[in-house]
């Protein structure tokens, strides 16, 4: 029995067979994403885990945990997912995208429920070692197990495919967060801000939905192609018809030219995240409506202005991506970063003069294009390394998403707070935090323009197959 | 594009399962727009 039920999650047994949809695949993938976007609202969490002991969010008792002890959790789950990703990619070449699901949702759900009784017995480690380290493994697994199985389904379309699952992720928040909420406010009764049983419920949730990833999902057999699909004839020395492996990747300067491209994308964005709902606060403020409001008004534009960049963020992963299949990967990424240049830099004279309608606009591209410089990666590096060992070479270059995850908030918070002890109120405190952003992208921008073919050195010699991809 | 014979023992791309595949998406695109049509709402107040 323990040896059909292993061997049902071998990659052999996941070759899909005869009337196998490919279009089954992408919400496979995205019952994935969906579930571990949760991470980028773990911030709902802010307030009731620091008044545990008090009871009161306003009033924190001595004991109870503080903003920064809490706010490392999510910290250590970025790094693992950026540390696992790297770590395990070769493994989920080798075993398949179900096997690695399964270990994905495993681990995410267990994360929940280790954190739950870390949250329960009030010991800050025991949440830092669920949620953070063994929740960061799942985030990390899960968010490259179906990268490489979607790009192989969808040789004529890569970027549409991942896009649609990566844009799960940004859509996992906007689940993750009033599911938070509505569980909470159920279980205040019976424990303190009801966030442990919080934690349980949504740590079985996620465990079950992300099995129907686990079980739909599957990968074409090595012959396969879609019907009708001839790849072009064209020569484009962007678009290899060779394979690199993993290891040969990291080697090559084109591999770390993506990593700047991806560390500049995120870092930037993290400047406007982080500043978003003091910032448009400060920037209605400055209006003649903002003149009348109060600041619980305030604060819910504040929160309002956080979910519309939400909704860009989600769109711009699907959009941008998908158009990256005609417009080329590298072209994509100049207009993320040339466009993105100019709308950085024109922000804090748009919020300075109060042009609160421009402001928006200008915030929502921005964010609209981050999303999709996250979700144009993986089909780039199919472009320059083939399809060969995609998801692990996609595992490395997400370390330069925890080393932004980890930086960007620092920089945005020194930059801040240096023009705060200057004496700049409102929006003029975020001024340096977009012109360095702006600095950023021109270093994105270069990074992408020298950009070039990958030396035929790296290529494997003679045929791969995909069961050798982990040795 | 000229049409071409899949030699692969699968089937070709987009052929049957088309009531599974739509379960599939109504699986997640439910709970996706739940979570859209609450971030909506919430964006809202931007406005008013």
């Amino acid at each position: 029995m323990a040896e059909n039920s292993s061997s049902l999650l071998d990659r052999s047994r996941t070759i899909a067979g005869p009337g196998y949809n490919r279009w089954l695949v992408p919400p496979a993938a995205l019952a994935i994403h969906l579930a571990i976007g949760q991470a980028y609202a773990f911030s709902v969490f802010n307030k009731p885990l620091g008044a545990l002991i008090s009871g009161d969010p306003a009033k924190p008792a001595p004991d109870d945990w503080t903003p920064l002890q809490i706010g490392i959790t999510f910290s250590i789950a970025i790094v693992l997912l950026g540390l696992s990703a790297a770590i395990f990619g070769k493994w989920l070449e080798r075993v398949g995208p179900r096997k690695a699901m399964l270990a994905s949702a495993l681990c995410f759900g267990g994360g929940f429920l280790i954190g739950s009784l870390g949250i329960h017995l009030h010991n800050i480690w025991l949440l830092y070692f669920g949620y953070g380290v063994v929740g960061g493994i799942g985030l990390g697994i899960g968010y490259i197990s179906p990268v490489s199985t979607l790009i192989k389904w969808f040789p004529d379309r890569k970027g549409v495919a991942t896009g649609m699952a990566i844009m799960g992720f940004g859509g996992g928040a906007m689940i993750g967060s009033p599911l938070a909420n509505n569980l909470m406010n159920h279980f205040k009764a019976s424990a303190p801000q009801g966030v442990a049983p919080t934690f349980i419920v949504m740590g079985i949730i996620y465990l079950l939905f992300m099995q129907f990833g686990v079980w739909t999902i599957r990968v074409p057999a090595d012959d396969w192609k879609p019907a009708g699909y001839v790849p072009s004839t064209e020569h484009n020395d962007m678009i290899t018809t060779a394979n690199v492996s993993a290891d040969n990747a990291i080697k090559t300067p084109q591999f770390w030219m993506l990593w700047v491209v991806l560390l500049c994308n995120v870092t930037a964005g993290i400047g406007v995240l982080e500043t978003a709902s003091p910032l448009i606060q400060a920037v209605i403020s400055g209006t003649e409506k903002g003149k009348g409001m109060d600041t619980a008004a305030l604060a819910a534009a504040g929160a309002g202005f956080v979910g519309l960049l939400s909704l860009f963020n989600l769109l711009g992963r699907f959009f941008w991506s998908s158009a990256s299949d005609k417009l080329g990967r590298k072209v994509a990424y100049a207009i993320y970063f040339g466009l993105g240049v100019v709308l950085y830099a024109l922000a804090p004279t748009l919020g300075a003069n109060a042009q609160l309608t421009l402001f928006v606009v200008v915030a929502c591209v921005i964010i609209s294009m981050y999303g999709g410089g996250f979700a144009t990666a993986p089909a780039y590096l199919s472009d320059l390394f083939g399809k060969y060992q995609v998801g692990a070479i996609h595992g490395r270059l997400l370390t330069a998403w925890s080393t932004a995850g980890v930086l960007g908030p620092l920089i945005v918070h020194y930059l801040s707070d240096s023009r705060k002890a200057e004496g700049f109120t409102g929006a003029a405190m975020y001024q340096t935090v977009f012109y360095t952003m702006a600095g950023l992208l021109v270093v994105g921008f270069l990074a992408n323009i020298i950009v070039t073919a990958v030396n035929e050195r790296y290529y494997e010699k003679g045929p791969v197959t995909v069961e050798a991809g982990g040795h | 594009m000229n049409p071409q014979p899949n030699n692969s023992t699968s089937a070709p791309a987009e052929s049957g399962a088309g009531g599974s595949v739509v379960l599939a998406w109504l699986f997640v695109g439910i709970p996706l727009a739940w979570g859209v049509s609450q971030t909506f709402i919430k964006a809202l107040a931007l406005f008013k």
